[in-house]
This record gives structure tokens, sequence and C-alpha cells, in this order.
């Protein structure tokens, strides 16, 4: 689950992670409250207004902005909330933003420098320990700094028995090149954020940019938070923070149906039973000509009223102009999940689009008779390849 | 003897009474396999499914001498289940449960680092030894005995593979399903050398998905001790990156870890790459030279 970076940085300022200092503001006039509330705490004479969604690249989109005064602070408030947001991550369609951070200015002029650097903690899944990533090239994509210089990318892995001991996090802020008060902030920094990742069940922390501001202090501009979803069990304060206005609203309702469903961009829909045989699915139906229009795990119970909320949730897309139904039967009886297809299309009424049905396992060939016999507009199929071949089939006809 | 389990595994079922643990303890009894009991905490001394339940693994492990265990215990108490039985020496443990968190994934690693157990899962199918035992929840009909070991993340397309295997003329050895987590016990490279070393086992499918690097690094070990033929197949080519697709760990989060990279890898590392999942059987009865 991912969260705002306004909850990030309070659910890392819990652990003592010192953050760039923020409040959160829904229309121009709390921005400017939020403002005035911040200079009162912390002194900035300047305030940075932030769009709170869930995507990187903020700044590029226009979403982030420095504002020099209170009439600025309502005017780029109002600019950003209400707008829709487009980065490199929202897609095309962008996303609405419903909450500016306003933010207190970290880059004031001082007795040093102040230096950007990258941080993240993060499950190296080859070893099954966790690592804190980091750079001295803080404030970019780190993905180019992979990319251009690996060696500017370091890496300090995590001993599960032990956790971060405090010779990890000196040898991280020498090679971030500090010293004196920095250097000592930074370990301290460390050890925080390592204790937050750990005591949060998270599954990314990215911190980027860290910043060393110009009296040495060390702080987070911004924080990216990932939780692991199979963590918020016990968690249930962080599992508030969910924000379904950040969500797809059909993924939402497939998710409360129990049904994982994703949306992507093509024609053909898909419902399948497990998270492997469903993608591999939608790789079958681009190689036979179609583009998948969703992912769609219905789980291990196919029964009648899950395959008739599944086909409602995948006709909701108007690109869908076929579907796909693949189930491999093995305790689940195939002629079961016929009859829970049949029941479903008769109670949605006319389907507009063709249907291709491949049960296989577990009475795979009555299944296909009860399909066959049904009446209905839906095409049957025992083998992966034969169901292939009726999805070519159709959408030939389709675009014809 | 073939691969992890057969007909002389001795197999304990942790979370025996519950619902999941008593629907498919009946199917493995079913099947054949040698299920000697069970454990629930608490309701030790009870009988279930004409079996004893025992209050320990160790217990269990003393009383009915079992290798195996097979975990179908509730997410927020299966990695103390999975400690709980390498602590009480059994050889084999498969872990079913879905929804592990990773944290305390991380900590079962660790724990098992220095014992002598292979942990199969969790959030997977189980093993099949075909003819000879299921320690899982596949159905157990699909896998013909033969001589074609499989290896896959996924639970339904290990069937489709068996399914289309077996219908090529061809039978299963052992499947093996690792699962789909971030962090699990046996990885690819790991059962595919355990197929390599196997005298039951001529041929291998191995079955992965987007997400980390293990069918990379299982590849370039075959490249280098590979004495059999291998075909492959990595679902999620249209997967999107950064979307969760079902598993926890199948997400592209780098370049490395999508599908067309990892089908390159493996390529060039000699294994015999198939685009469509619907080609798995036919491409394998072609590697051994089997009439389809």
């Amino acid at each position: 689950m991912n969260i705002h970076e306004y909850q990030a940085k309070e659910t890392l300022k819990k652990f003592g992670v010192a953050i760039q200092e923020g409040i959160v503001a829904e229309t121009p006039e709390e921005a400017v409250e939020a403002a005035k509330k911040l200079t009162e705490q912390t002194g900035t004479q300047w305030w940075v207004i932030k769009a709170q969604i869930h995507a990187g690249g903020r700044g590029k989109g226009g979403g982030v902005k420095l504002a020099k005064s209170l009439d600025e602070v309502k005017e780029i408030a109002s600019q950003i909330i209400g707008m829709t947001l487009v980065t490199p991550q929202t897609g095309p369609e962008g996303k609405l933003v419903r909450k500016v951070l306003v933010a207190q200015d970290v880059y004031y002029p001082g007795e040093s420098e102040p230096a950007e650097f990258y941080m993240s903690v993060l499950l190296n899944r080859s070893t099954g320990r966790n690592i804190i990533m980091y750079s001295t090239e803080g404030g970019m994509d780190i993905e180019e700094v992979a990319e251009k210089t690996p060696h500017l990318i370091f890496k300090e892995e995590i001993d599960p028995k032990v956790g971060l001991m405090p010779f990890q996090a000196r040898k991280i802020a020498f090679n971030l090149g500090l010293s004196g008060k920095a250097f000592k902030e930074m370990t301290k920094f460390v050890s925080a954020l390592y204790k937050a990742y750990e005591a949060t069940d998270s599954s990314l922390f990215e911190i980027n940019p860290v910043l060393k501001t110009s009296d040495d202090r060390i702080i987070a501009v911004d924080a990216k938070v990932n939780l692991d979803d199979n963590a918020l069990f016990r968690h249930p304060d962080l599992a508030a923070m969910r924000d379904l206005n950040e969500e797809d609203p059909i993924e939402v309702e497939a998710d409360q149906a129990g049904l994982n469903y994703v949306k992507l961009d093509g024609n053909v829909g898909c419902m399948v039973n497990g998270a492997g045989l469903a993608m591999a699915t939608m790789d079958m139906i681009k190689l036979y000509g179609g583009e998948p229009a969703n992912f769609l795990d219905v789980g291990g119970t196919a029964d009648a009223a899950r395959v008739e909320k599944a086909f409602r949730i995948i006709l909701k897309d108007p690109n869908v102009k076929a579907i796909l139904v693949n189930i491999f039967g093995g305790i689940v009886r195939c002629d079961r999940v016929a009859q829970g297809i049949v029941d479903a299309y008769k109670n949605i009424g006319d389907i507009p689009v063709p249907i291709i049905v491949r049960l296989q396992g577990t009475n795979a060939e009555e299944a296909k008779k009860l399909i066959d016999e049904s009446g209905l507009k839906v095409l049957s199929a025992v083998e992966l390849k034969e169901a292939a071949e009726k999805v070519k089939e159709v959408l030939s006809q389709v675009n014809a | 003897m073939s691969v992890l389990v057969n007909k002389d595994s001795k197999v304990i079922v942790q979370g025996f009474t519950g619902s999941e643990g008593t629907f498919h303890a009946s199917q493995m009894i079913e099947y054949g396999t040698q299920v000697v009991g069970g454990v629930t905490p608490g309701k030790g001394g009870q009988t279930h499914l004409d079996r004893p339940v025992f209050n320990t693994v160790a217990e269990a492990v003393e009383k009915t001498g079992a290798n195996v265990s097979i975990i179908f215990v509730p997410p927020a108490f299966a990695a103390d289940a999975i400690m709980e039985a390498a602590q009480a020496g059994i050889d084999v443990i498969v872990a079913i449960t879905e929804g592990i968190p990773t944290k305390d994934m991380v900590a079962v690693k660790e724990y098992l680092s220095d014992k002598n157990v292979t942990l199969i899962g969790p959030n997977c199918p189980g093993v099949i030894t075909a003819g000879e035992a299921k320690v899982g929840i596949m159905p157990g009909f699909i896998f013909k005995p033969g001589k074609i070991g499989i290896v896959s993340k996924s639970g339904t397309l290990t069937y489709e593979a068996a399914d289309q295997i077996v219908k090529a003329g061809l039978g299963i050895s052992t499947a093996i399903g690792i699962g789909g987590d971030p962090i699990i016990g046996t990885s690819t490279k790991d059962a595919v050398e355990m197929f390599m070393n196997d005298p039951e086992t001529d041929a291998i499918v191995m079955i992965g998905e987007i997400g980390g690097s293990m069918e990379a690094d299982a590849a370039r070990w075959i490249k280098e001790n590979g004495t059999k033929p291998v075909v492959g197949f990595i679902a999620g080519q249209t997967a999107p990156p950064g979307r969760r697709m079902g598993h926890a760990g199948a997400i592209v989060g780098g370049a490395e870890d999508t599908a067309a990279a990892k089908m390159k890898i493996m390529r060039e590392c000699g294994i015999h790459v198939v685009e469509s999942p619907a080609d798995i059987g036919q491409t394998m009865a072609e590697v051994m030279g089997v009439n389809a």
C-alpha cells in the first residue's frame, strides 16, 4: 500500500527521523493558515507548496512550487488544488490533486553549502535481507544515476540477527563525504530511518533528497513509503492511511469482492484463476493479435456469484471487445464453473461482446457440453491453444 | 527416488484441524500420501481423520517419525509454524499459507540458514511426486508419472504445464511449486539443481514470472552445470512496470526483471524458451523426440 508524502513524513517523525516540517491543507485558505502556523513553529520565511498524489515526478508536472509571500501561498495553492497533475508516473490522464503539503523552506543560506543525497531501504530478494541503498547524487532520478554513474550508488546489507549496526551507519556517513556535525546527524538519521522501516513493516522507503542543510542538519525533504500489504493486519493506524481516491475505483470494487483486478489498456478482457496463469493468458492474448484489457484473478472459488461480479467489472471498461475466460479447474470441478458462467450470463442479461470460455481440468468435457448446449453466444474450448485461436478468430470479426 | 517427497515420506499437517488443513489432508490421504498425523496446539491427544493430533511438532516427530510437514497455519502465525518444524528436525517443510509478512520471512530465512532443512514456499501449491506422494493442494490426477520435472512459481500454471506434458505423451517425475512471494525457501535454481541430480528426471520445465532474478540465476547455473534439456516460460510479458500482478513478488522493478529480459538470458543459456504458454507440452515433446 502507498501513502502520501505528508503521511510518510509524519510516520518517519514518530521514529525520530528529522524531516522537512509541513502542514497539509485542502483549500487555499487552509494553506495560508498552515503557512502562518509553520512560520510560528519553524521560523521559515518562504514556503514550498507540494501536491499530494501517489506518484513521483511531481515537480516536473508543476505540482511543487515555492511561495515567497502569503499571497503567493494562496495563489499557488489555488492553482495546485483541483489541478490534474500529469507526471512521468501518472500516465497521460494524470491525477486530480485534492491536498497540498505546505512545507518549510529548507534551502536557506548559511555557513556551508546545502547538499542533496539519495537514500532508500528495501529488500534484496536474492539474499532475503534488507539493504540501505544510498548515493551522493540526490534529487535526481535514481534509475538515471544507476545507468550513468553506477559507482556512485552504494549498498549496505543488514544482518537480521543483529539489525543495523553503528559501524554501518558510520560507513554510510563517511561514504557520503560528511564530517563534523553533519556526520553525526547522518548516523542518527540512518539509524532512525532503519528503525522506522522495521517497525512499520514497510517494503520500500525512498528518501530523495536527503538534505544536508546550510547549518549541517540532515533531513528528509521528500519521502516515499510503501507498506507491506500482508503486514497491515498488525498496523491498523497505518492501514487507516489508505486513500481510496488515489486508486482506480474499479480496482477498489474488485478488491472488495475478493477479486484481484488490474486495469490495462487493451481490448480483450480476461478472467482467470491463479496469478501466474492470469499473466500467461494476457501474454497469449497479445501473441494471438489482441491486447489484454486487464489482469483478473478470480481465485480458488470460481462460483456463480464471483464469476458474475468479474464479468460486470470487466464490462465496465468500454474498450473491451471480447472476453476470454480461462479456468484450470483442479479441486473446483469445471462443470460447476460452467454452470456458474451460464447463470452469471443469464443474470447480467445480454452481454454485448463475444465470450470465449476455456475450462480445463476435472470434468472439462462435461463443462464444454454444458456451455455448448446453453444456447448462449459463448464459444467454448478445452485446450489453451484452441482458446487462443478462437480469440484470434473473434478479433478478426470484430475488426472487420 | 525422485525429488523431495516419495511414497516413503511421512507427512504431518500443521493446522491439521482447520478447514483448509482438513480438506487438503483428506485429499492427500486419498492420493496415497502417508499422512501420519497433524499438529494443532491445544488439541493434542485428539484423533482427526483417523490420525493422531499433537500439540507440538517435536512431539509429532518423536511419536510418528515424520520427516515432512505441510503448513496450513494462518499468515499471522505461519512463520512461527515454519520455525517450529525446522527446530523439530523436519527435513522438508511445505508452506502453503498465502500472505505471510515479508519481515517474518526475513526472520525465517535467517533461522533456517544454519539448519539442514528444505523449505518450499510459502504461498505455493506444494510438491507432488507423481503416483507416490502429494504434499500440496494441486489436483493429483493431472500429474501422470513420467520423467519430466516441473518447477514453477505459479499454481494453476503448473497444472497447465503438467496437463500439456501428459497430453504430449510424457509424464511427470516431481512438480515443485516454489511460490510467488518475494522471499521463498527454495529458489528456481535450487529446484533445477535437484532435478539435474535426480536419476528419475530426464528433462525439466521451468516456469517463472516477472520480478526478481531467480530465473536468470537458474539459467546461468544451467549454462555452467546443466546436463538435461530445459523448456522455459516466463509469465508477464504484457505486465506494465510498477504494477503488482497478484503475487506479492510479481512486479517489474528494474530493467532486468522484465519477462523479455529473463527470456533473453534463458535463451542465451541454452534453455528452450516458449513465447506462448500453450506451447510448453509440444515443445517438450519435440525436445524429447516424442510425437505429440
